[in-house]
């Protein structure tokens, strides 16, 4: 008895968590039945260790936006323009000088702070248009969107930016203590933001405009105030993926990663977050993440082409809507 | 109905501005061979964004239908070569259906599970492009392989010209098609009940099944409509550069929803005009192509779109503004 209300309460009285584990248990199953050798390793679980943080850290991003039934559709625009700046500001300030490495940690610093300031201004950009001037989110994070990726064209003039400081390369490939350090990141970014979700006025806040944006002010709360900070939140969100993105390939583009917003919509709607509003929760995010993350690298191992890979993506999101659909008929 | 004219008069404004900035900027802007010019641009994103409108005055989105225009010409481009088909005809009524099939796709996921429109639209726009790309081919068509009748019937001119310098040019035939779809549209939207319950729909969904308007049936038009006019767009566009890309239209979906929202239609639906689309596809078109003639850096196209969709966001949100709570 007392076993079953512990499992209840880490599964937060959710069937939504339950599906995804079956689910993610399911993808293993099949992806280690289909290539039994290849895809067992510890390497192939390495890689996903790498390649999962950018990814995961911008379906969160994502989630955080549609808590408040909105939507951002810039994160991969900030995420490239925070990287393509640190780039930029790497090729000024290191060029051609052979710098102690006291100085390359420094500048790396400031290069990650430039990042994460480019990705909050943008979050405040896309929270002033959206709270403020009411811009409906699709329609103000798709210019934004464009905007942010054309200043990231403009500064590289097209082609990608190459060459980071290895403390830089460190943020996307490095490890500590036999771990990807991407990897450490992306779990303290998920638990910060799992405690700012759920222990926090401002989480709290953020659910409660989602179920009922008119109640919600009617009960007093600053609900613009609210958005404003969660898409502040998103913003910054996605320029630490962008760091981690730039970081593990040593490079930076204008339009890098175009496919992940599709795949960042798909797990945080996967993962039980409502795009209407109101209910999404890091855990589901993070198990549809290793789900979806299973699926893809065992269909690479099959040698599915990127094209079909991304028709794949697409048809889960699909077959997801539909499943969600069905379980909600029940009540 | 004042309301409506009031605002595409603002915009009909703007664009005369910009025209005579432009003018200023580049004299060569007035210049026939470059109105034609632009002209013969408006014709793709003008027939998609008819599309949009329609789409958006009902209340949805929809960002599938580049990806359908794609499919419908690649396709439909293919099996001519295949068979050896030459004609005109036929073809074009083999991509309109081909998008409207898919667009009847994108009405079942939205109607029957209840979902958001932008996601559901996302889906299928990357089920059928990686589809397209993944099983059909990645291979571009080129003019040598092209059936030479579709380029002969996109080549036609309504006017020829011999400019100064000897070259000819002319305007393009095409632009009539694109016109009689918009006052088809224009008509179908305005004076059929059909119409109507596109507006009623997007207006209050709840209100409009309640007087017997059948929403179902609303819906799958809609998506429909917006489909089978990007399959024809498809086709259309691949005989007027006389190639078909399967890769074409990647993100024409922003400019074309750009173009609808400056047009003045409103997200939330229930509001929107052919007039005012034809003016916004106008605009959009004529500030892109004339960034080059006013020695603006091309790498800046994006950021000029990004600003057009912000700024005409917010001055609709703003015209809406008490409407929201």
């Amino acid at each position: 008895m007392q076993n079953s209300s512990f499992a209840k309460r880490i599964l937060g009285q959710d069937r939504n968590i339950l599906q995804l584990l079956v689910i993610t248990v399911l993808v293993f199953a099949l992806m280690s039945y289909l290539n039994p050798d290849k895809f067992l390793r510890y390497y192939n679980f390495e890689s996903i260790t790498y390649i999962m943080p950018e990814l995961g850290i911008l379906a969160i991003a994502m989630m955080i936006a549609m808590l408040t039934g909105g939507i951002d559709l810039s994160v991969v625009g900030i995420a490239n323009l925070a990287g393509i700046l640190a780039g930029v500001f790497f090729h000024s300030v290191i060029v051609g000088t052979s710098q102690s490495t006291g100085m390359v940690l420094l500048y790396t610093g400031i290069g990650v702070l430039m990042a994460l300031a480019i990705g909050l201004l943008a979050g405040v950009l896309n929270g002033f248009l959206i709270s403020k001037l009411r811009i409906t989110p699709i329609l103000a994070t798709l210019g934004t969107g464009q905007i942010f990726t054309g200043l990231a064209v403009v500064l590289t003039g097209g082609p990608a930016i190459v060459g980071f400081p290895d403390a830089w390369n460190f943020i996307g490939n490095g490890k500590i203590l036999g771990i990807a350090t991407p990897f450490i990141l992306f779990v303290i970014v998920a638990g910060a933001v799992a405690v700012l979700l759920t222990r926090t006025t401002l989480g709290v806040n953020l659910m409660l405009i989602g179920t009922n944006p008119r109640a919600a002010i009617f009960a007093g709360l600053r609900k613009d105030r609210m958005i404003f900070y969660s898409y502040m939140m998103t913003g910054l969100l996605a320029a630490i993926a962008g760091i981690i993105l730039s970081g593990r390939t040593n490079a930076a583009k204008s339009d890098y990663g175009a496919s992940y917003l599709l795949q960042a919509i798909l797990i945080a709607v996967l993962g039980g977050t409502n795009p209407a509003g109101g209910k999404g929760r890091v855990l589901g995010v993070s198990i549809a993440l290793i789900a979806l993350m299973l699926l893809s690298s065992g269909f690479q191992i099959l040698r599915f082409s990127n094209h079909l890979i991304d028709f794949i993506w697409g048809g889960f999101l699909l077959l997801v809507i539909a499943l969600n659909a069905f379980r909600n008929s029940d009540r | 109905m004042t309301l409506f004219r009031r605002s595409e008069f603002i915009i009909a404004c703007i664009l005369f501005a910009a025209m005579i900035i432009i003018g200023l900027i580049n004299p060569a802007f007035w210049s026939l061979d470059n109105l034609f010019g632009l002209l013969r641009s408006n014709v793709i994103i003008g027939i998609m964004a008819l599309g949009v409108l329609v789409v958006m005055i009902s209340g949805g989105i929809d960002v599938s239908f580049t990806a359908f225009a794609a499919a419908a010409m690649y396709l439909t481009i293919k099996l001519m070569i295949y068979i050896g088909y030459e004609g005109v005809f036929l073809p074009f009524v083999a991509a309109t259906l081909i998008g409207l099939f898919l667009g009847a796709f994108n009405a079942f996921f939205i109607h029957t599970f209840r979902m958001i429109p932008l996601i559901v639209t996302l889906g299928t726009g990357s089920v059928v492009r990686g589809l397209l790309l993944g099983l059909v081919g990645t291979s571009v068509i080129n003019i040598d392989k092209m059936p030479q009748q579709l380029i002969a019937f996109a080549k036609t001119d309504l006017v020829s010209l011999t400019s100064a310098t000897g070259t000819n040019f002319g305007l393009t035939a095409m632009i009539l098609i694109y016109l009689g779809l918009a006052l088809a549209t224009h008509l179908f939207l305005r004076h059929t009940m059909a119409g109507r319950s596109i507006f009623a729909l997007g207006g209050a969904p709840e209100a409009a099944s309640r007087v017997g308007f059948n929403t179902r049936r609303t819906l799958f038009f809609v998506y429909c409509f917006a489909g089978a006019l990007a399959g024809f767009a498809g086709l259309l566009h691949g005989s007027m550069i006389w190639l078909a890309n399967p890769r074409d239209f990647a993100g024409l979906e922003l400019d074309v929803i750009a173009a609808v929202v400056l047009g003045g239609a409103s997200i939330f639906g229930g509001r929107g005009s052919v007039i005012g689309t034809l003016l916004g596809v106008f605009m959009l078109v004529m500030v892109k192509n004339s960034l080059i003639i006013m020695k603006v850096d091309t790498t800046w196209q994006r950021v000029v779109v990004g600003l057009i969709i912000i700024v005409a966001t917010a001055l609709t949100a703003w015209r809406d503004r008490k409407k929201l709570v």
